[in-house]
């Protein structure tokens, strides 16, 4: 069985229904890219697995190592060992970057009254700045306030790598980043990949192929008009880069409009589609 | 007597609410006539023109009307108080000298272990009076004064008599001229040219008493030069039955001279805390009032300062919390009386739990007060949906050579910060505490370390349960 099994998932944000069936399974040491035009619902996937308030489950299940995550906070879904890097992080000003990473880092091992000693803190926290080469002033500043869309985006791959997530979402996280940022990050994630020797999966979201040169994901699923309607290998994603989503878009024509009774099955070109 | 607050959950959630069994040298009988201030006076054996100027200001106070702006006071008794509570007969030096049961309350309250940590001097009031003063040798020895305000009028009577209802007169609202009619204890602080008494003076005020007022009267005199902060803490116990706080503080502070009084008001919730605090900024001086207001059932307070002689400033940061039941009504007033002048204010208000807060200021600019600048910011966070906040920013402005700045925001928290916080692992409350945290940082960063700590902790009291 798989860490994190996604069975038919409906979701809308009041009456508009984004997410019309998707299924997924993933598992640790897994890398998925999830690719999409957009208005797809990459990020609602991204964000429904984590817990955002803002959307409404109103079918399917969701199963992280056997249990039901949709019944659980994000709080919880982020002590079992979830993370979102977002794509537009909010700021949240006056709390320190440093003391927010330090009730984060405490929360997701397990302190309950206490928070981490703050010796531990500094030091983990020190050893990953230097990873991610993240300015010194960081931790000083409020969280995400004023920084630039770079900043953020590196800042959210801080917080991954001090929070040593089991399976990590990153929405978007190539977005708005020069080739060089990209670089750091793509680097950042990788080593924590690495370095979690398996223990760690990671689903990313992304409009273009550009990240999956430096992190090859082993799987690739494209998403259209709220479901994953092909899955592959690397090699999906090479294909998508010379045929563009407009192919997609025309394969997922023909399907739409043959497939009409619940629980067909069809088919065009590389797009299948089951009614449900 | 009667019973307490029957709603246990207040009870446990007021920490302070606890209350000592009432033993008093002399308690004066409720209510408030020509008597009861005479009476007051001479069992302080004052001089004949401090008893003549509370006749005054008692008869001042008997025809003049109740504020009909702001809170709602109208609910007030004021023939249902007790006026004059003496708790006991001398005033100790050491704690040793404080009565047990008295020692007892501000143990809990943690005031002897502050002043042994972190503390230059430390007053204690006990209902109307005085029961601990202490200033450390180093500073007594600079010529650094810091007497409660009683022993101030029999030690220094001069200096007393040169400033007392010269900031705030007792014709300047109904609740000044109570005061001045039955002031009590407070504070008086003197601090001789050029002395910068470095580590702060307290001064810790408790009501005990079902149905009791506090009145003290504090006074600080800053000479040309010198520096002094003043913190000041209050707490009440918890009662059916309303108790009345109405302080008047006066402030000089001459040329080159700075400031800085720090306040974390948190009376019981069934406390009216009604204080008029006004400093006079003179050359190049700086007042700064900080001013956080957690308790109360009403609060309307207005810490003013006039910069009346070129380059004074003033700088008022305030924050205030209203839950459930607490209209908070605080605000600040800065006259910029003289060119060159500086004024900042910030205010920060929460509610919560159907709570009402807010900012009432004036900023007024004279003719002739050039290149005077001001700016004022008022945030406002308003926790849940039957909550409110009000912003009435009053300006003045009869220069054209001034400028004058105000900026104001109403946010709620968002759903978006709080979902950022708990996709981290922080649970909700302690989202939402980070939250309301941070909007108050920019206040809460001026306070020394310690009281930061206490307000951090005040508000995360004040917080609990705010997420479902």
């Amino acid at each position: 069985m798989a860490d994190l099994e996604i069975r038919n998932l409906h979701v809308q944000v009041d009456d508009k229904v984004i997410l019309k069936g998707v299924n997924l399974e993933m598992s640790g040491g897994e890398i998925h890219a999830v690719m999409g035009p957009n208005g797809s619902g990459k990020s609602t996937l991204a964000n429904v697995l984590m817990g955002n308030p803002l959307y409404q489950v109103t079918r399917g299940e969701v199963l992280y190592k056997g249990e039901d995550l949709l019944a659980m906070p994000p709080d919880e879904r982020a002590r079992k060992g979830l993370f979102i890097a977002f794509q537009y992080p909010v700021s949240i000003p006056g709390v320190t970057m440093a003391s927010f990473l330090r009730t984060a880092v405490s929360a997701r091992r397990g302190y309950k009254q206490e928070l981490m000693p703050v010796g531990e803190f500094q030091k983990l926290l020190r050893s990953k700045m230097e990873a991610l080469k993240i300015a010194p002033e960081v931790p000083g500043r409020y969280v995400n306030d004023g920084f630039s869309g770079g900043e953020k985006k590196r800042a959210e791959i801080l917080q991954m790598a001090m929070l040593e997530p089991e399976i990590a979402f990153m929405d978007e996280t190539d977005s708005g980043l020069d080739i060089d940022s990209l670089k750091v990050v793509a680097d950042g994630i990788l080593r924590m990949y690495d370095e979690a020797q398996g223990g760690m999966g990671v689903l990313l979201i992304t409009h273009y192929s550009r990240i999956l040169q430096f992190l090859r994901p082993h799987f690739v699923h494209i998403m259209y008009d709220g479901r994953i309607v092909v899955s592959g290998g690397p090699s999906l994603a090479e294909e998508l880069e010379q045929s563009g989503y407009e192919a997609i878009r025309e394969q997922f024509e023909v399907v739409a409009s043959e497939v009409r009774e619940d629980g067909a099955v069809r088919r065009a070109g590389k797009v299948f589609w089951v009614v449900h | 007597m009667a019973a307490t607050n029957p709603l246990g959950v207040e009870l446990d959630h007021y920490k302070w609410g606890f209350r000592d069994p009432e033993k008093y040298v002399f308690k004066a009988r409720k209510g408030l006539d020509r008597e009861i201030v005479e009476m007051i006076s001479s069992m302080k054996g004052e001089p004949e023109w401090m008893r003549a100027y509370r006749l005054h200001s008692f008869e001042h106070f008997t025809r003049r009307p109740l504020p009909t702006w702001g809170a709602d006071l109208t609910r007030i008794d004021f023939n249902d108080i007790y006026y004059y509570l003496k708790p006991t007969d001398g005033k100790g030096h050491t704690w040793e000298d404080v009565p047990e049961g008295i020692k007892r309350t501000f143990d809990r309250l943690g005031i002897p272990e502050a002043e042994k940590k972190y503390l230059a001097g430390v007053g204690a009031q006990y209902e109307s009076e005085s029961v601990y003063h202490n200033l450390k040798e180093e500073w007594e020895g600079l010529g650094v004064i810091f007497l409660d305000t009683d022993s101030a009028l029999r030690e220094h009577p001069d200096i007393v008599r040169e400033y007392f209802g010269t900031v705030v007169p007792p014709e300047d609202n109904k609740l000044a001229a109570l005061n001045t009619a039955v002031w009590s204890g407070g504070s008086f602080i003197y601090v001789p040219a050029g002395v910068r008494v470095e580590i702060p003076l307290q001064a810790y005020f408790r009501i005990n008493a079902e149905k009791a007022g506090q009145f003290e009267r504090t006074m600080i005199i800053c000479e040309p030069g010198s520096y002094v902060h003043y913190v000041e803490g209050c707490t009440a116990p918890i009662y059916t039955t309303d108790l009345l706080h109405s302080a008047v503080v006066e402030i000089v502070v001459k040329e080159g001279a700075r400031c800085r009084y720090t306040t974390i008001q948190n009376w019981s919730t069934n406390t009216y805390n009604l204080v008029t605090k006004r400093a006079v900024a003179y050359r190049d001086a700086t007042m700064e009032w900080v001013d956080g207001n957690i308790g109360s059932k009403v609060t309307m307070k207005y810490p003013s300062v006039y910069m009346v002689e070129p380059g004074a400033r003033a700088e008022i940061l305030s924050v205030v919390f209203a839950g459930k039941g607490q209209h908070q009504d605080p605000g600040a007033k800065v006259v910029h009386a003289a060119p060159d002048t500086q004024s900042s204010v910030v205010s920060k208000s929460i509610a919560r739990e159907g709570g009402r807060a807010g900012y009432r200021g004036l900023v007024k600019v004279y003719p002739g007060a050039v290149r005077s600048k001001s700016a004022v910011r008022c945030d406002a966070l308003i926790l849940d949906d039957h909550s409110r906040s009000d912003t009435y920013p009053y300006m003045e402005i009869e220069e054209m050579d001034a400028s004058v700045v105000h900026e104001a925001t109403v946010s709620k928290v968002s759903d978006d910060q709080l979902f950022y916080l708990m996709s981290r692992g922080v649970s909700a409350g302690e989202a939402m505490n980070m939250i309301v945290r941070g909007f108050i940082e920019p206040v809460v960063k001026e306070l020394p370390l310690e009281y930061a700590v206490e307000m951090n902790r005040l508000i995360a009291l004040e917080m609990e349960g705010s997420v479902g």
